[in-house]
């Protein structure tokens, strides 16, 4: 099929099968369709277009159709994503599932996991979480103590996770265990699988600066998983881990930078006009805001040319890690912007009109862009070790 | 956005390798010491010719090699790292740019194969005062019997003293800070009431203050009083060119320091050891990476609808400006006092990039013209 006859066909399909409900402006995270076992669809049009987009592989276009992908091209997904920003429409699905645990397991999974697994993922039936961090185990991940004892048919899970994200909604975790405690860190850790419900899981939200909980404490207590829920080889799971985050960092310098966002000019305008040649009637500001909309284009065509230099062959690798800590440290930049521009309104927290303080919510949340899936000063350190190969102190 | 394909690769990498050969840093040193009175190597403007550099943006029926913008600032990122002089961006860039978008059909025969040829070097002449201001044009064209005359004076013209011939930015109608009534003219630099005064700039390269009294102006480029849009062509490319050099320059001072990271020692071990110096490094990195990324979609953009290009081309240029500004000051850190010698070429590097912040605009100016470009 031609890429005309691709853009047109989807063009039909889209303007047929869109609910209207699901064209209006995403207000972000209420608006997300997470799916999961537990998941209570906001309205019948938000599931409609779940079953409907999944039943085209189009909740993760670029999968192969055998495990639910819609097997479409890198040009396909892009007439894709361009359509349905034309119309407005909003993603069917997030999740974990989608973003990390699928890319691993089509890389690193048995075939038996990814007939199992990645088509519910692509449905949107199992919630995925991801137990990484520990208390002990942030930046220096390879150090966690989470461990894995081999009981002949399964591995006895014990230890703590923290920082795990939905643990309390996801239905299952893919998780990083020690199994080798006598091995140098990097060379004793596993990557396992196992459901929430299993017995000796319990999970604990953390209370955050947002008022917000979407991170818990997640607590292992004699799980049994069995062996079979294991990815990849034995004691070598972070190489997994390091794909993971690798393919974590990019997405999220990327998710921040595309993410429906707020537009800073327009909020610069409501709050200090524009003088008689037309400029926002504040040049500090005004610079300000022109500084971070550069930024926010300069990250996009990096991440463009990243992707056009990877498909063809010339590696990217480590330099995921620039858009990690570029994308996250712009995305505090913006809302450090927001705050000043929006003044007083955007200190509300508890209010109607501020639909209960959403831009001061989201601004601190921004503060963990550069903390979670590797600290700022973590992403420096990789172009510095891996990039530069500067010598180790 | 484009990842490079093998033809540019190897454009990139052949102009490395010829300008590391033929024209290193040491060149310009040389040029400098000698008082060298063009201020660059005409064999090195000649093997330019002969690699199709300077017909790089000119049509093959004139002669050229049609490499496109994206070309062009693969040669404009080489040049800036081994900080070549020649008058490439003025003549291949600016004035081919001019010539090629908006001359007559006697004008292109005229003077687009002598620039591929490199038998001609043509200067734009466009500021005024102290700062880039194209729609501030003062000087005056005033019709007197059926020729024009101008009167007044250009500053910072690149390359001025060596052109053969002038591209004058003049007012043949409206104020200064009006579009309209802005005129290019073509004319050559030894006609009666032209004076031209070379200034040799602190990175050693040179520019000229040119005065112009009742010239004689026959030959306009393009149509009189509508010349912003043709001028604005010329000086995108060459916006667009400076901020590949800038590329180069901020690369090359930063390849140095991070290789004088890994060899200078203090406290028994290598500075690059230190975590202080380490995320600097490669913070820099990254806003290069960044600045790559926006050099190479300006010049996409330019290839493809060149009308369209300010934005893109002004985005490029404001971050040349500033990632061009942060490597090689932290460049002059990082190599301590050695840095602050003449003896170690990195204080080269920074003068260069101080010129480069100027010319075409500088940061505020294109921050300024990117926010009008979106109505803001």
């Amino acid at each position: 099929m031609s890429l005309d006859t691709f853009r047109q066909e989807t063009r039909e399909w889209l303007a047929k099968n869109c609910p209207p409900e699901m064209r209006k402006p995403s207000r972000g995270e209420p608006d997300i369709c997470w799916g999961g076992r537990n998941w209570e669809f906001q309205s019948n049009d938000q599931k409609l277009w779940l079953e409907r987009m999944a039943s085209r592989g189009w909740t993760v276009p670029m999968w192969p159709k055998e495990y639910g992908g819609g097997g479409l091209s890198r040009e396909e997904e892009k007439i894709l994503r361009e359509e349905m920003r034309a119309i407005n429409a909003r993603s069917p699905l997030e999740s974990f599932g989608i973003w990390m645990l699928g890319p691993a397991l089509l890389q690193f999974g048995s075939e038996t996991q990814k007939k199992e697994y990645l088509p519910k993922i692509a449905r949107g039936e199992i919630r995925w979480c991801q137990g990484y961090s520990e208390p002990g185990a942030g930046s220096d991940l390879a150090s966690l103590q989470t461990k894995a004892e081999d009981k002949g048919d399964h591995f006895l899970v014990n230890g703590q996770k923290i920082w795990t994200s939905y643990a309390d909604k996801a239905d299952w975790i893919f998780c990083l265990v020690r199994t080798d405690p006598s091995a140098p860190k990097h060379k004793g850790i596993s990557f396992v699988l196992f459901d929430m419900t299993t017995k000796g899981v319990t999970t604990k939200p953390i209370l955050l600066i947002s008022g917000k909980s979407p991170f818990c404490e997640t607590f292992f207590d004699n799980v049994k998983v069995p062996k079979e829920n294991l990815v990849g080889t034995l004691n070598d799971g972070w190489t997994i881990a390091k794909y993971l985050l690798t393919h974590e960092r990019a997405s999220i310098g990327s998710g921040l930078s595309l993410a429906g966002m707020r537009s800073l000019p327009a909020e610069a305008v409501k709050s200090f006009g524009r003088d008689a040649s037309g400029r926002l009637d504040n040049p500090f500001v005004r610079e300000e805001v022109i500084r971070a909309e550069i930024d926010g284009r300069a990250l996009l065509a990096t991440i463009e040319r990243y992707k056009a230099e990877a498909k063809a062959g010339q590696g990217v690798g480590a330099k995921s890690a620039i858009l990690k800590y570029a994308g996250t440290e712009l995305n505090k930049r913006r809302y450090e912007a927001f705050m000043t521009i929006g003044g007083s309104d955007a200190l509300e927290w508890e209010s109607a009109r501020s639909d209960e303080g959403t831009l001061a919510r989201e601004w601190l949340r921004t503060k963990a862009n550069s903390i979670e899936g590797g600290t700022s000063e973590i992403m420096l350190g990789i172009v510095a070790k891996r990039i530069l190969n500067l010598p180790e102190a | 956005m484009i990842a490079l394909d093998e033809d540019r690769i190897m454009l990139r990498d052949s102009a490395r390798e010829f300008l590391t050969d033929k024209s290193p840093v040491s060149e310009l040193r040389r040029l400098r010491d000698s008082k060298d009175k063009d201020g660059f190597s005409r064999d090195l403007w000649r093997g330019m010719k002969d690699l199709g550099w300077t017909g790089i943006l000119v049509d093959e029926a004139n002669g050229g090699s049609d490499f496109g913008h994206v070309g062009m600032a693969l040669v404009c990122e080489e040049m800036g790292r081994t900080l070549a002089a020649s008058p490439f961006l003025s003549t291949a860039v600016m004035a081919a740019t001019a010539l090629g978008r908006g001359g007559s059909e006697d004008q292109k025969k005229k003077w687009l194969p002598a620039i591929s040829e490199a038998r001609a070097i043509i200067a734009l002449a466009v500021d005024e005062g102290r700062k880039h201001a194209p729609e501030k044009t003062a000087l005056k064209a005033e019709m007197a019997g059926n020729a024009f005359k101008l009167s007044g004076e250009k500053s910072f013209v690149v390359d001025g003293h060596v052109a053969d011939a002038i591209i004058v930015a003049a007012r043949t109608e409206g104020e200064p800070g009006d579009k309209n009534g802005i005129s290019l003219f073509l004319v050559d630099a030894k006609a009666p009431g032209v004076s031209i005064e070379r200034v040799i700039g602190v990175d050693s390269r040179n520019n000229a203050r040119i005065k112009f009294e009742n010239v004689n102006a026959v030959d306009a480029l393009g149509e009189t009083g509508k010349g912003f849009g043709l001028l604005e062509n010329a000086l995108n490319a060459g916006r667009a060119g400076i901020a590949a050099e800038m590329l180069g320059v901020a690369g090359e001072s930063f390849d140095r320091t991070v290789a004088y990271l890994k060899e200078r020692k203090q406290f028994g071990k290598f500075i690059g050891e230190f975590q202080a110096l380490q995320h600097r490094a490669a913070h820099i990195f990254g806003e290069i990476e960044l600045l790559r990324s926006l050099v190479l979609a300006a010049c996409v953009t330019l290839d493809k609808s060149p009308d369209a290009a300010g934005q893109a081309v002004s985005a490029a240029k404001y971050k040349a400006c500033e990632v061009g500004k942060l490597a090689v000051s932290e460049a002059v850190q990082m190599f301590g006092g050695m840095g602050m010698t003449d003896e170690v070429d990195i204080g080269l590097f920074m003068k260069r990039a101080r010129v480069t912040q100027e010319f075409l605009g500088d940061a505020y100016f294109h921050a300024d013209r990117y926010a009008l470009a979106q109505k803001f």
